[in-house]
């Protein structure tokens, strides 16, 4: 019955998103009030009805119903509570009613929040409206998550068990929240085109900033996920289900930098608009890319083409649309502001053009492959080294780059003023540079010159929050961002350039040395958890003759899937991990270990939280400054107070 | 009583399924064994193994996976490694083998030149737009 209920939802929201969308485009073309206040309401409905259905839907995985298909394939009663929930949205239907959760969640934001004139509001749910019609189409069609069995069997299949981790059960409602986000951008940007309004870009900007936020901190919970998870140690492997969310990041970053720019002087207006529509275009293809199967092998995609194919003429749809009535529509936009060479502006546009570029290099990085394949059948793998040669100087190059922007003032600036206001930037970077170069080894050139920029970029994050001291906290975000980039470089050059690593077989008792770190194996013990049994480890950190900690790590086995998972043992200082994870059975009590110390990789995620706070305190200045509107929004903190 | 029974089974069997169809293991590689006692070899075989990709489980290195065929390949690159081949001959032996898709690196040759090409066109490119859309801009401001 209660499935049924879920079915029900999800066709009311259906009614109700085609509602919205004749709607709110109604009330864009004619001073049709009625049209707008019927949008407004159809907007928080459609969030209603879909939020009904992902209650149904979460209902029946808590309660293990499983004469619901989707809930007997992906979970099982001896799962955590925890996991039941999560197991809601790790698989494919349930996903896409996340999906399209979330970008209901922003449509009725859209509506709340009614930033920017009525038109535009009204015409940013009409397109809302038609995204999510769409996707409600594609779940009722080809992924309905409510789907019954009959007989319903007895105990259900169980979730993946690389699933069942608190990090991953976060992770999909983070970066969902993000790259679902970007549809208002999107949204407001087709607004803006069809009701020539100029006024877009400040009424998205708080949304923009949300999607920014929570992409960011999606991307580095993967991140982290994989790190700790995956058993060896890396953070980040170019996979195209990763460069999946780096994509609309890049952009969505060059979309904030470049929409500031036309908020202040109108710059940049129909280029900004253009982001807009490639950031959430991004979030699309992103979609299929995971969604449809064509990754993971061109076999899989033909397994269930008719999603594949569904979500193609979808995508088609939408970014052809968009990018048509871009053609048709942004000439008749006045642009052109005036600004010097050496300008703010300028620096935003050098920005966007690195960051773009960055995320040409993912695009083509990750669709070469396959593009590649169909064309003539010839398999390549693009990995690690092709992004090290073409990604990391692309974006090494972006970064040095980064401090000239807040020390220039908009439409005409002092570059050598700039430059002295970031001498002692340079000055850290220097000293960074001759302490790598002077203690550590080894000392390759990339690990010096990643220490440079990286204590260029907190040096000048640092001044620039001097310079602005007593402004109010939003004048402190782009200084937080930026320092976060320095943060998390630190991060990488640290851990790529100095990880020390043993792989050995341990007898118990035995001890051995990793890094700075003695370890004592004092053997294996067979633990039973909720819904597995594990080998777990006892391994002693060592402290002259005392044991200073025990780690713990585990091999699982999940009998339920069927499947061995393996669990690390991080141990960290805040500045440094210790990282083990257990291997198999030598017999005799005897087994593999892998210890990695990892110097400075908590910075990573660190590095990726600061920018996230970077976003929140100028989101944060938005909405305080929403009651003073039309004031600009960000002071002018002026280099004069040099 | 007999069709209880006939659930019974059918229930065990359903049970069954997913621990008959059971994936590759999702485990960290922690293989240890044929380790090179000289680290400076050790470390260059760990080295080519970080470049060569595991065909069975997208995304890891031969380094990282746990599967059989990684444990194959890094077999047989440490016998060659052993028999005095250089990292270039045992890198073409594989291709040879199992093709282009095994290397982490993508080949240079004509099919991958937009590839390699592509990210510097686009920077150039904007770089040219952004040239005139500075000049154009500089020009307003007179």
């Amino acid at each position: 019955m209660i499935g049924e209920l879920g079915q029900v939802s999800l066709c009311f929201a259906l009614a109700l998103s085609l509602v919205l969308a004749a709607s709110g485009l109604m009330g864009a073309r004619v001073s049709n009030t009625v049209a707008r206040t019927v949008a407004t309401s159809s907007a928080m409905g459609l969030l209603v009805f879909v939020a009904l259905a992902f209650g149904v839907l979460t209902y029946a995985f808590v309660v293990s119903d499983f004469s619901v298909a989707l809930v007997a394939e992906h979970s099982h009663t001896l799962k955590p509570l925890v996991y039941k929930i999560s197991g809601v949205w790790g698989n494919h239907e349930g996903s896409m009613l996340l999906w399209v959760l979330v970008l209901a969640l922003y449509a009725a934001m859209v509506a709340g929040l009614k930033r920017g004139g009525e038109r535009l509001t009204s015409a940013a749910l009409g397109v809302q409206g038609l995204v999510a019609a769409a996707f409600l189409l594609f779940i009722l069609f080809t992924s309905n998550p409510f789907l019954r069995l009959d007989p319903a069997p007895f105990e259900g299949a169980g979730l993946t068990p690389l699933l069942q981790d608190p990090g991953l059960a976060m992770h999909p409602p983070m970066l969902y929240a993000g790259y679902v986000g970007l549809s208002a951008a999107f949204s407001y940007a087709a607004a803006a085109l069809m009701v020539g309004e100029q006024g877009w870009a400040r009424a998205a900007r708080p949304l923009m900033l949300i999607a920014w936020i929570a992409l960011t901190c999606g991307i580095a919970l993967g991140s982290w996920w994989a790190y700790y998870e995956l058993g060896w140690g890396g953070f980040w492997g170019w996979d195209p289900v990763e460069n999946a969310s780096l994509m609309p990041w890049l952009i969505a970053t060059a979309l904030l930098h470049s929409a500031l720019a036309t908020e202040k002087s109108g710059a940049f207006r129909t280029w900004t608009l253009l982001l807009a529509i490639a950031g959430f275009s991004l979030s699309l293809i992103g979609t299929f890319l995971v969604r449809s199967g064509v990754l993971s092998s061109v076999h899989a995609f033909a397994s269930d083409p008719a999603r594949g194919f569904f979500m193609m003429v979808l995508i088609a749809l939408a970014i052809g649309g968009a990018l048509a009535l871009f053609a048709w529509r942004a000439p008749t936009l006045q642009g052109g502001a005036a600004f010097a060479p050496v300008s703010r502006e300028s620096a935003l546009v050098l920005n966007n053009v690195f960051l773009v570029a960055s995320c040409a290099c993912v695009f083509v990085g990750t669709l070469y492959p396959l593009v590649l394949d169909a064309i003539n059948g010839t398999k390549i793998t693009v990995g690690p080294p092709y992004y090290a040669l073409t990604f990391a100087p692309i974006f090494f190059a972006l970064l040095l780059l980064v401090p000239f922007g807040p020390v220039l003032g908009w439409k005409r600036a002092d570059l050598k003023a700039g430059w002295r206001a970031l001498y002692p930037a340079l000055g850290l970077a220097g000293v960074a540079a001759v302490a790598v170069l002077a203690i550590v080894s080894p000392r390759g050139l990339a690990v010096t010159g990643a220490f440079a920029v990286a204590a260029w970029l907190i040096g000048a994050s640092l001044l620039d929050i001097r310079r602005r001291k007593g402004a109010r906290a939003s004048a402190f975000a782009a200084a937080l961002a930026h320092a976060g980039l320095g943060i998390s470089l630190l991060g990488v050059a640290g851990t790529t350039a100095w990880r020390s690593e043993l792989l050995t077989v341990m007898a118990p008792g035995q001890t051995a040395i990793v890094g700075p770190y003695t370890l004592r194996f004092d053997g294996v013990t067979q633990e039973k958890g909720p819904n597995y049994v594990a080998d777990r480890a006892h391994v002693a950190l060592m402290d002259g003759g005392k044991v200073k900690a025990m780690l713990q790590p585990e091999n699982r086995f999940y009998p339920a899937e069927g499947q061995d998972m393996s669990d690390t043992a991080i141990r960290t200082t805040g500045l440094r991990d210790l990282y083990l994870a257990l291997g198999d059975d030598r017999g005799g009590g005897r087994y593999a270990l892998r210890a990695y110390v990892s110097p400075l990789a908590p910075l990573i995620w660190l590095g990726g939280l600061v920018m996230a706070l970077g976003g929140i305190l100028s989101l944060w200045g938005r909405i305080r400054v929403k009651e003073a509107e039309p004031k600009p929004a960000a002071p002018a903190v002026a280099l004069a107070a040099e | 009583m007999k069709s209880a029974l006939m659930k019974g089974v059918v229930a065990l069997l359903l049970l069954l399924i997913p621990v008959l169809a059971a994936p590759l293991p999702a485990r960290a590689a922690v293989t240890v064994g044929e380790n090179f006692s000289n680290p400076a070899t050790e470390s260059r075989a760990r080295n080519l193994q970080r470049q060569l990709r595991c065909l069975q489980c997208p995304g890891e290195s031969i380094d990282e996976s746990h599967s059989p065929f990684a444990a194959d390949v890094r077999h047989l690159m440490r016998q060659q490694i052993a028999e005095g081949k250089s990292d270039q001959q045992i890198r073409d032996f594989l291709v040879v083998r199992y093709g282009d898709s095994i290397l982490m690196k993508p080949p240079i040759q004509p099919s991958t030149w937009l590839l390699w090409l592509g990210p510097f066109l686009v920077l150039g490119v904007g770089g040219a737009v952004a040239a005139v859309v500075i000049k154009k801009a500089a020009a307003r401001e007179g």
